[in-house]
Order: structure tokens, then sequence, then C-alpha cells
């Protein structure tokens, strides 16, 4: 597909392998997208959003025109054990005589009408594109509402346009620590908070398991499945674990600072990883016990996975992976999975990926390997061409686009339907990587003779 | 789910739960992706095309195109004349569009971005064109952008030589490339030659070849957009979406129009035909009679099932009178009749499809959310639900059978393949309003009245 260009500007957020850089530090990444490009990344409102979304009793206010709104009502996979509240969509939907002149009121008036009706006990209100612009002062109203309710009014500014969505991660931070602050207790020996799990198809829950079965406590999970009450026990913990990287290690060093809770990063994707996580917490926070009891299970479970994956890999074996993910941690969880089934990783593209993560990345898959931060359209097709990959592991937006190259798709983002994370995790993430890449559909692709023939006679 | 939804209505004005609406740009961006090798620009920040996108991915499971001028702080406070400018440029470089089609955002509009000027002052490549469209997304819905961005393109492209050429300008409305197939199946078979604008079959319905085209088959061509100019008459289908863009093309062209309901049930898909009879000087032909006659006899073999059967109804205006229409037409009482879109014209309409029908206490309201609407069916259920897939968890709650049409279907394949309107498509939503209500019936009745023969 020689007609592919790649703009001169992007060509600095484009690295082969490890060796033809020296290192990550020549990558541009972390920064905007390009005016004028089809870009896959998303804004600072997103960030926050997906980050807060799944506190289930809390309600999500979004201050500004109806579309933010929309677009963000109930699109997490995120599960509850308990209040269903958060799948609710709740919006200003500011109207033009709102922009004219201002829609503080508006707001005001939004939160008394739901303070009315229901009892929430934490509102976050998010300021998304125009209020600042239109000049409301939404830090004011919310005080104002927290006062007169007694109850938490927090505001999470984001307008789109003041940074990309890891900025927007960070506000969400910001709002989360607003909200715990206040409270402090006695550290609880053993316990840790999760940081950056969002619950999508209960894999919150597989790692609360892995948890109570080596003993260890979890007093927070930060965000998926959380509700009011255990988030502001958070402080209490004596360690926080920290998932996904890439949204949650600001919020981590400022618990850090501020509540002495040192952190480690985790990961429960793939074998290698969740075994890793799992003996580092019981190393980290328990006694000797805890770690018999994490060893314990390491074996059992993967024991369990050595006779499933010895079946599957005949049938996976020397395939080749394009990778486009939100965060450069998940990337590095899904290369080392991919290797471990024999599968090699020949793309691999993240939105807020790190230099820290894209060197991890680099010596992680062959030298020819390409890499890519903030991926386009045209640069994923060009590339997983150029590269004969046999599947795509990303998003929504990269589905369809896949499916028209005629490249197999597992997705690892907010539409998972399968837990991938856990020994669970890794059964059906291969279960779903085998029955894309195996489905015989495929087969149909190639258009048969007497179709085309029949072409040529007309 | 969504039990926090109560039985007690209080008067919300500033709260919006569960809209059944979203903003303009998105509109404008479908729009845009029925014209032929055009790249649709969002001038704002990079979410909102982002969000734009992913909407149309997951009601069509298509990629859906569009660019963004990525709006920074400084583009913020000091306008964002040179992003648009470097966009555009980005844009035929790489994608290389014949035409880009820019809409605006809440941002852009907030700031005062003069867009038609950035435009006028960019340095156009040799044979490219660009129009632009303002799209406010706090003004209307998505269906406001939606013929915004058509009235952009008619008020920069459209042209009158002088000369008629004889064609039918057909405006479809904010509905699935499946409906557009379909429209045009009828205009053929009525012997009328017809420029369908906007056209998104073939490019969000694209067969798979293992290829990816950014730029797929279908669409209506710039020529085509040019030559409206000359139509001889334009069909403006759906009063809500097409009659501003028909109107501005009259304006600028002279061309008249009629504004026709969307074509759906038999008496909406009648009137349609009637005037294709009269534009083209064709007769009706047999096969259309057939179909007609096919759905008159399928709706009396079920009617039993349907009469007296309370509906629930939500989505974008037309579409949702359209239904009405239809379920008037099978004995069904449209109990509920709701759309986010604002814009007094909706409940006046409904209420006088309500009347000649001799309906009471059925319920019309525009500018609502499905807040509104789920507690209104607490009140006083319904039997049916019909709308986009955000009715799911009132169906769910309420445990009412479900059927879905409209934007946006995010949990159901294939439904953009298939027609809603003409007497096919009110065949086909007779046969999934049927099936609901008898699937509903069958898993819920008692043993003993499971019976193969319905
Ligand atoms: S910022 Fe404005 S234009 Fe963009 S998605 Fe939100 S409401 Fe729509």
């Amino acid at each position: 597909m020689s007609e592919l260009k790649i703009l001169e500007e992007r060509k600095s957020f484009i690295q082969y392998g490890k060796n033809q850089s020296d290192g990550c530090g020549s990558l541009q990444c972390d920064s905007d997208s390009l005016s004028g490009a089809v870009s896959q990344r998303a804004c600072v409102y997103c960030g926050a959003r997906v980050v807060l979304n799944p506190i289930t009793d809390a309600f999500h206010i979004v201050h500004g025109p109806i579309g933010c709104a929309s677009y963000t009502w109930d699109i997490r996979g995120s599960l509850s054990s308990g209040s269903e509240l958060f799948r609710n969509s709740f919006s200003t939907d500011l109207s033009e005589q709102d922009v004219v002149f201002g829609g503080e009121k508006k707001l005001g008036k939004a939160i008394e009408e739901l303070v009315a009706k229901e009892t929430p006990k934490v509102i976050f209100v998010y300021a998304t594109c125009i209020v600042g612009v239109i000049g409301d002062d939404v830090d004011a109203v919310c005080k104002e509402a927290e006062a007169k309710y007694g109850i938490r009014v927090i505001p999470v500014k984001s307008p789109g346009f003041s940074g990309n969505k890891s900025y927007g991660y960070r506000m969400a931070c910001d709002a989360i620590m607003t909200l715990i602050r206040p409270h402090t207790g006695p550290k609880k020996a053993r316990s840790v908070n999760i940081l950056g799990d969002f619950n999508l198809a209960g894999e919150m829950w597989i790692i609360q398991n892995y948890m109570k079965e080596i003993g260890i406590e979890v007093v927070s999970t930060i965000t998926g499945d959380a509700s009011y009450e255990s988030l502001i026990k958070a402080p209490t913990a004596s360690l926080n674990l920290v998932q996904c990287a890439g949204s949650m290690t600001y919020l981590a060093k400022q618990m850090e600072s501020e509540m002495n809770i040192p952190f480690v990063k985790v990961s429960f994707f793939g074998i290698e990883d969740t075994s890793a996580s799992i003996l580092r917490v019981a190393e980290a926070v328990g006694t000797q016990e805890n770690v018999n009891r994490a060893k314990a299970l390491i074996r059992r479970e993967e024991a369990k996975l050595k006779g499933f994956l010895e079946s599957r890999i005949p049938r996976l074996t020397g395939k080749r992976a394009a990778i486009y993910v939100g965060g450069g941690f998940k990337a590095i969880s899904l290369i080392r999975q991919f290797n471990a089934m024999g599968i090699k990783t020949v793309v691999v593209g993240t939105q807020t990926g790190k230099p820290e993560d894209y060197e991890i990345i680099g010596t992680l898959v062959d030298d020819d390997a390409v890499i890519l931060d903030d991926a386009n359209p045209t640069e994923l097709e060009l590339f997983m061409r150029e590269k004969g990959a046999d599947i795509l592991v990303g998003g929504v937006k990269e589905r369809p686009l896949a499916y028209k190259l005629g490249v197999a798709f597992c997705d690892h983002n907010h539409e998972r339907k399968h837990a991938l994370a856990g020994y669970e995790g890794v059964i059906n993430f291969t279960n779903e990587i085998n029955s894309s890449m195996n489905s015989p559909v495929w087969q149909y692709l190639q258009v048969p003779e007497f179709l085309t023939e029949e072409g040529e006679h007309e | 789910m969504l039990n926090l939804t109560p039985k007690e209505i209080a008067d919300r004005k500033a709260l919006t739960i569960n809209p059944c609406k979203t903003c303009q740009p998105v509109g404008a961006l479908y729009c845009a992706l029925g014209v032929h090798k055009c790249m649709p620009h969002s001038h704002g920040s990079q979410g909102c095309v982002s969000y734009h996108r992913t909407f149309l991915t997951r009601h069509f499971k298509e990629p859906a195109i569009a660019s963004t001028s990525s709006f920074t702080e400084g583009a913020s406070v000091f306008g964002g004349g040179s992003n648009l400018k470097t966009g555009m440029k980005n844009v035929f470089d790489i994608y290389n569009p014949d035409i880009i089609a820019v809409h605006t955002t809440c941002l852009s509009e907030t700031i005062g971005d003069d867009v038609g000027s950035y435009i006028m002052d960019f340095d156009m490549p040799e044979g490219k064109l660009a129009v632009h469209t303002n799209t406010p997304s706090y003004v209307g819905s998505h269906v406001t952008g939606f013929y915004n961005m058509m009235s952009g393109f008619i008020k920069y492209l459209a042209e009158s030589t002088g000369t008629k050429n004889g064609k039918v300008g057909i405006f479809p409305g904010f509905v699935n490339p499946g409906d557009i197939r379909e429209l045009k199946r009828l205009a053929g078979l009525m012997e009328m030659p017809y420029i369908m604008f906007p056209d998104q079959s073939g490019v969000m319905d694209s067969p798979m070849t293992g290829n990816y085209e950014m730029y797929p088959k279908g669409g209506t061509t710039i020529e085509e957009i040019t030559a409206l100019g000359d139509a001889k008459h334009v069909l403006a289908l759906g009063m809500f979406t097409s009659t501003e863009p028909a109107n501005v093309l009259d304006r600028k062209c002279k061309v008249p129009y009629d504004v026709l309901p969307l074509p759906m049930g038999i008496e909406g898909t009648d009137e349609l035909l009637m005037k294709m009879a009269q534009l083209s000087g064709t007769e009706i032909p047999q096969a259309l009679e057939d179909e007609r006659g096919q759905l008159v006899d399928v709706m009396l073999d079920a009617h039993f099932y349907h009469h007296g059967k309370k509906v629930a109804i939500f989505g974008d205006p037309d579409t949702v009178l359209g239904l009405t229409a239809l379920v008037l037409e099978m004995g069904m009482i449209p109990k509920y009749v709701v759309t986010g879109t604002p814009g007094e014209g909706f409940e006046i309409k409904a209420k006088e499809m309500f009347a000649k029908f001799g309906m009471e206490g059925c319920k019309a309201k525009a500018a609502a959310d499905l807040f509104d609407l789920h507690q209104w069916i607490k009140n006083e259920s319904v039997d049916l639900l019909i709308g986009s897939s955000y009715g799911k968890q009132i169906a769910k709650a309420e445990e009412i059978p479900f059927v879905r049409a409209g934007f946006p279907v995010l949990d159901r394949y294939a439904h953009s393949y298939f027609p809603i309107v003409g007497y096919k498509g009110a065949l086909r939503l007779v046969e999934l309003i049927t099936n609901a209500l008898l699937d509903h019936f069958d898993r819920t009745c008692a043993d003993e009245d499971v019976d193969v023969v319905l």
C-alpha cells in the first residue's frame, strides 16, 4: 500500500525495535495529537471520567452541553456488587442561554434537584470544554453545595483542550484525594488498596479473591466496584498496589507522601505477571505464612493452566500480533502473554505510554517490531500489513479496522466481555485469541474463482 | 437496575437524567460520511471526535473516520485558526480526501471561531474542496447537526446552471444505510432519476474485502451535490431533519420541494410513492402494489396480537413519528412518544396523529429524557418499548418486550443493513414487533399455555 503516507511530523512518534534508536528517549510520546490527525486519542474529560465512573454509588454530573454526558453513559463494563447508580447519566445539558448568561445557576439547581430526590453521599461535577470559557466558577458552586447539603460535592476540572487523557487521569486522582484526604485512622497490618483496576467483567473480584486466599485484606478498590464508604477507608491500608500505572501512579505518589502508604506496581495480566504480583504483595506486607500461601496458590493455578496452554499453543505458535492499547504497562503484559503463547508481537502502540514503558517494550520485542505512540488508523494499517499481523488487540475503534484488513481481533478495553485478569483471564484471553484467529469465517474472505471469473465475462 | 427511578414525578428544570439525544457534531460527522471521498473534520478538542467516532462505530460496527483540530489551551484563548489550517493541510497531505467537511464543537463556537473565513484564507490544494457548518453542541441535538451539515454542503457546492437536469433530490433523513438502499430501490422501481443526499450506503455498510478503504465506494459525489442545484424537485423526508436543507437549496437554487414524513408504515410509504409517481410520470408498478398487499396481509394475520397493546416509543423526532404512524396502523396505542431533541412541532405532530386514530390518553414530549419516560412507565406500564439500545435498562427493569430501532443501536448486529422505511421496512418492523410480543409471551406464560401454534 504505497499510497499510505506517514506525516513527517509523526515520524518521531514511531520507532523500530530497540536497536534503531538510543533507547526510548527519542520516541516522542505523552504529548498532544497533531492537528488533522485521525487520532484514536481521547481527551481530559474522558480520562477523568473513565477513572471515576466505576465508583458505584457516586453521582456523576456532567456540567456542559449534552454530548459529553451522552457518550459516557454506561459505557464501561465495570461491574458492581452494590449500587447501580453509576450506570445513570446526569447532566446540566447546557443550552444557548446558559452559554450566554453562564451555567452556574443551572448547576446549583441541578444539584438541588438531585439532592431533593436522592440521598447522595458524593457527587462529582465534571467541568467540560466550555465551562471555564463561559466563566463558571464550578469550585464555588461545589463548595456552596457541600456546605448546604452536608455531602461531598467534588469538582473535576476536565476541559478537553487542557491536555490529553493522562492529564484527565490526574484530575480524577486529585478528585479521589479530595474525597479521602479528611479521613484517617490507624494503619491496618497486612492490608492493601488496589489502584487502577476498574472491575471490567469482574476482574477486581478475581484479584480480591487471590488476596483473600493469601490472607491479605483489601481495604479499598480504586475504583472498580468502589463505594463512598469503602473509598474513605483507603488511608488505613499499609500498601497500595498499582495495576493501571498510567492512570494511578500519580494517586499512589500522593498517597505515599501525604498518608505514608508506599506502593508497588503490579499487573495481573498473564501468568508470569500475575504470579510475580501475588508473591510480591505477600512479601511486601505479609508474614512468612502469607508468602507460603501465595506460593501454594501460584503452584496450584500454574499447574492447572499448564495443560490448558499446552493444548492451545499448537494452534497459536508462530502467529504475529499487533497491540494497540491505552497504557504502556498493559502493552507490556500483553507482549509477555503473547511470548508465552509463542506469538510474536510485531506492532506495539499505546495512547499514553511513558518513556520508561517504551524502554521495557523495546527489550521484549524483536528488533524489527514497530513501536508507535498515539497511532492513527493509517499507521496501524500500514504497519499491520507490513508486519503481517494475524491479530490485533485494541479498543472499540480499532475493531472494525482490523476486521476490514482481514485481521483477527481481541478487545482489551472497555468492551471486553470476559475477565482477562488473573489465571482465569489467561484462559479467557487465550480462548478469545484462538476463537477470533481460527474462526472459519476468515476462509471466505478469499473471493472464490467462480465469482471473479463471472465478473470478467461481464 | 435503574431502580433509582422513583415513581413520584418531581419537576426537573436543570438536571437531565439519561438523555435521549446527543450533541450536534456527531450528526454532522455522520452526514459527512455520506459524501464520497470526504473527510469529516471536527474543529475542537481531540476528545469530541474520539467520542463521535466511537458512537458511530458502536452502532454500525464499521470504522468511522474523522480528523480533529486538536485544540490546546492556547487555541482556546487565541482561537483555533492555525489549528484548523494546519489540520486541513495535514489531512490533504496524508489522507488525501477530495473534500473536507468541517464542523464546529461547543468549544470553537463559544470562543467564536470564524471557520468560514479560516477556510477562505486556506491555501487550498488544486482540485480540492472544503465546506463547513456551525454545530454548537448547546443548541438542538445530533439531528440538528445532521441537517446543518447538509445545509453546509449545499451552501458551498450546489449550483444552478439554469438548465434543470431532470433529477429529483432525495434527502433521506437521519437513517441507516439499509433505509437508503430501500429508498433507492423504490426510486428505481418508480423509474425516477434521483440524487440521494447524503448517502451512507456503501460507506457504513461496506462489504468485507480484506482491504481497508478509507473512502469506500459509496457516498454522494461532489458533482451530485453540485447538481442538486439543477434538480427539478426535492423530496425532503422527515420534517424535523430535512426541511431546513431543502429550504436552503430552494433559496439558493430555486429548487421546489415537498416535505414528507419518513416513509414508515403504509400511509407514509403510499405518500412517498404517489409523489414519486407524480414526479416521474410513471405508474406505481405491480411489484410495489404486491409488496403493499403482502404487508397488509401480514398485519391482518397477526392483528389479534397487536390490537390495543400499549407502546412507548423514543428516539429521534422523525423516526419516532414514523414508528408512531406504523403502530397506529397496526391497532396499537402509542401511549408515550418521546424525543430528546427540542422543538414544539414534535408534540403538535404527534397529537395530530393520536387524534386521527381517535387515541386518548397518549402523551408526547419533546426535549424529554429517558428518566421521564421511565417514570411514566412506572406509573402506567406499556406492553412494548421501541427505541435505541438505551431502552434496554428500562425494558429489563419493567419486564417489557423491547424492539430496537433508531439511533443508536449498540448491542445488536446487522440491524443497519435492513430498512425500516417502505413497505419492506414496515414488514420487517411488524415481524420484529410481533416476535418481541410473542417471545415475551412464550417466556413468561404458564406451562399449560405454551402453544406451538400462535
Ligand atoms: S465537548 Fe461539546 S462538542 Fe465535544 S462531545 Fe462534549 S458536548 Fe459534544
